[in-house]
């Protein structure tokens, strides 16, 4: 299977007393593996609903959701932690790292999740933090790091277990615009490895980088744009 | 997740809230101090009885002279003699009139000053039967006891407490060797071994015996006049008792019986000794009300206890509760890394288990520390079993899993995108 996101007639429709709404409204996506992806439009107009059913973190109330060729559109609540331990990773606009923990340990909390010994796990997470740009500071905790440096910790925690899928809610929304480009770039790099990349943003300029830009407007794809030049064929 | 990590993972969270944890805590701590000093007081209560029991003699029944508090009317100014307590006819009533016996032993006493060659000391002349030994549980160390023969013959013998053994004859062979006492002499026939211990009024039987000289009764009622005089250290008193000491062994030892007995002597005491000029201690009854004792503090402490400790649940529920509530940020991560709704709990049930385990810890150490200081203050016999502190210790560990268990499933049936959007 090449195709990592397969999203068929995908509802997922919110009930407010009487009235019923469609954050996502018969919605179809394809993302073959490779793709990085940017997701634009509107506030209220379904991305994060989105984003939280690409997550396995919320379900479609109907319709299908294949990730990596499975369908996970019915599993219960521990097989969909389970997917999400081991086939995603997300990325947060506020980062969204636990503020006790120093970086190595953040980054090693989806490791503990999926059961891998602590010494390899400390052996990964150096490696990954290494990578990044943190390998000073690596038993430094959030609050003693940059808004840029948190935000890569929180990339090297998503890559942890090796995911399928990588997906990221306005990545640079919290950083100054030097800061940003450093992190898109980092994006790139990972795309350009072969990463499979969802982001959602409001910013045209991240929106460039990706391969495809889909536009959304109640819940439905309004418009779908392919950059010419590097079209996405991995 | 390992256990080893959850663990650790607790004993971090608790650790960067010191103060918050300690005083969420103190209830568990005096919880747990309050129920092992339930137990050591029990403990202590029933091995006391117990060790009163073994002396006495679960089948005997004590009767013993006591001094009335105010001089009986009668008696004349002048001749200063004060006349209470048993007599012979109440021997021989119990003898003959109370069913359900098999012995009724005299005991008289008469303190006298015992001399051997130079050695002089003060001690104590029991004029008792040969059954005496058998029921004051005496054991004899070297020789015999008084024999039915000496009884008959009302011969001049007589059989030591070890502590008179060891003043007068030094590490002499006392046996066949004479004692005086005034211008009579007694030859030794044995010494009994040392009981030791306290002497306790009512209750020692046994202690007492350390310092005594027993003859046999008839030889007593043969030397002695009525009339005992006491003129050791300095005061001069003169009593009139025919019998310090009834010592009855009923023929089973069981409640019943005992307290059957123990009703017969007591009509036969209210009929001869309207002056409450004699005690009686029943060895069995004294056990129930040490258990009376007992359950009188096991129902102070054990309501101290089960309040402190519900309380201190209650505590550690609502800390844990609030702790969820900030937290859940963090559970949403955690959840969204692929956290189970069973790592989520127990990560916060480890918690709340460690937080007790300390609170346990402490309440151990407050647990040595308040029986002792019961027994100090309030004389009460206490005593701290380690198995008593192993419990506490589960109890305090048991406290963490009941009230944990609810707020961990609180944190861990938050919805993972709600949590995430949480401030
Ligand atoms: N938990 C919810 N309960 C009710 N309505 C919701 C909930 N979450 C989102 N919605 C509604 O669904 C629609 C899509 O919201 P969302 O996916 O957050 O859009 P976006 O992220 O594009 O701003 C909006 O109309 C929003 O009000
Ligand atoms: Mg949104």
């Amino acid at each position: 299977m090449s195709d990592v996101v397969r999203l068929t007639e995908a509802r997922r429709t919110y009930r407010m007393g009487e009235e019923e709404v469609h954050a996502l409204d018969g919605l179809d996506l394809v993302v073959p593996r490779g793709e990085y992806l940017a997701i634009m439009g509107q506030s209220g107009s379904g991305k994060s609903t989105l984003l939280n059913i690409l997550g396995c973190l919320d379900r479609l109330t109907s319709g299908s959701y294949e990730l990596d060729g499975k369908d996970v559109s019915r599993l219960d609540d521990d097989r969909l932690s389970h997917e999400r331990n081991r086939r995603l990773g997300f990325v947060f606009q506020s980062y969204n790292l636990i503020p006790h923990l120093t970086v190595l340990e953040n980054i090693e909390v989806p490791m503990e999740y999926a059961g891998i010994r602590p010494g390899e796990a400390r052996q990964r997470s150096t490696e990954l933090a290494t990578r990044l740009g943190l390998g000073g500071r690596l038993k430094h905790r959030p609050s003693e790091l940059s808004g840029g440096q948190q935000q890569r910790v929180a990339i090297a925690r998503a890559l942890g277990n090796d995911p399928s899928l990588m997906l990221a809610d306005e990545p640079t929304g919290n950083l100054d615009s030097a800061t940003g480009i450093e992190i898109l770039d980092l994006l790139d790099t990972l795309a350009a490895e072969g990463r499979t990349l969802i982001v959602v943003t409001h910013d045209r300029k991240v929106a460039a980088r990706a391969h495809r830009t889909i536009h959304m407007l109640d819940g439905k794809i309004a418009r779908e744009d392919r950059r010419v030049a590097e079209a996405a064929t991995p | 997740m390992r256990p080893g990590r959850l663990l650790a993972l607790a004993w971090k969270s608790i650790a960067e809230h010191k103060l918050r944890s300690l005083l969420t805590v103190s209830g568990v701590v005096f919880g747990v101090a309050a129920v092992v000093t339930m137990l050591a007081i029990g403990e202590g209560e029933s091995q006391a009885a117990q060790e009163q029991i073994r002396r006495m003699g679960s089948n005997n029944l004590l009767l013993a002279s006591v001094k009335p508090s105010e001089p009986e009317s009668g008696t004349s100014a002048n001749a200063r003699v004060l006349s209470y307590g048993l007599l012979e006819k109440d021997l021989l009533r119990i003898q003959s009139t109370v069913p359900e016996i098999d012995l009724a032993v005299p005991r008289r006493d008469v303190p006298v000053d015992a001399r051997v060659g130079t050695r002089r000391m003060r001690a104590t002349v029991f004029g008792t039967s040969p059954q005496y030994e058998s029921v004051a549980n005496l054991e004899v160390a070297q020789g015999r006891f008084l024999s039915a023969a000496d009884e008959e013959s009302r011969l001049p013998v007589c059989v030591l407490g070890s502590e008179v053994a060891k003043r007068l004859f030094l590490n002499t062979d006392p046996l066949g060797r004479d004692l005086h006492v005034g211008d009579n002499a007694y030859r030794v026939i044995g010494v009994l071994s040392t009981r030791g211990e306290g002497t306790g009024g009512t209750a020692g039987l046994g202690g007492e015996s350390d310092a005594a000289i027993l003859i046999p009764w008839s030889t007593m009622r043969e030397r002695y006049g009525s009339i005992i005089v006491d003129n050791r250290g300095g005061s001069r008193n003169r009593e009139e008792v025919e019998l310090h000491r009834i010592t009855v062994r009923a023929a089973r030892g069981d409640e019943a019986t005992v307290g059957r007995v123990a009703g017969a002597l007591r009509r036969l005491l209210a009929e001869g000794h309207p002056q409450e000029d004699v005690r009686l201690t029943v060895p069995l009854e004294l056990l129930r009300e040490a258990r009376e004792t007992r359950a009188r503090w096991t129902l102070i402490l054990g309501t101290i206890a089960g309040i402190s400790l519900l309380v201190g649940g209650i505590g550690i529920m609502n800390i844990m509760l609030a702790s969820v509530v900030e937290r859940t940020r963090e559970i949403g991560i955690r959840r969204a890394l692929g956290a189970k709704r069973r790592h989520i709990v127990l990560q916060f049930l480890a918690e709340t288990v460690v937080l007790c385990a300390i609170g346990g810890s402490l309440g151990m150490g407050l647990s040595i520390l308040l029986p002792h200081v019961l027994t100090t203050v309030f004389g009460l016999q206490t005593i701290v079993d380690p198995w008593f502190l192993g419990l506490a210790f589960g109890i305090a560990a048991g406290i963490g899993l009941v009230f944990g268990i609810y707020p961990a499933m609180r944190a861990a049936r938050l919805d993972p995108v709600e949590a995430l959007r949480h401030a």
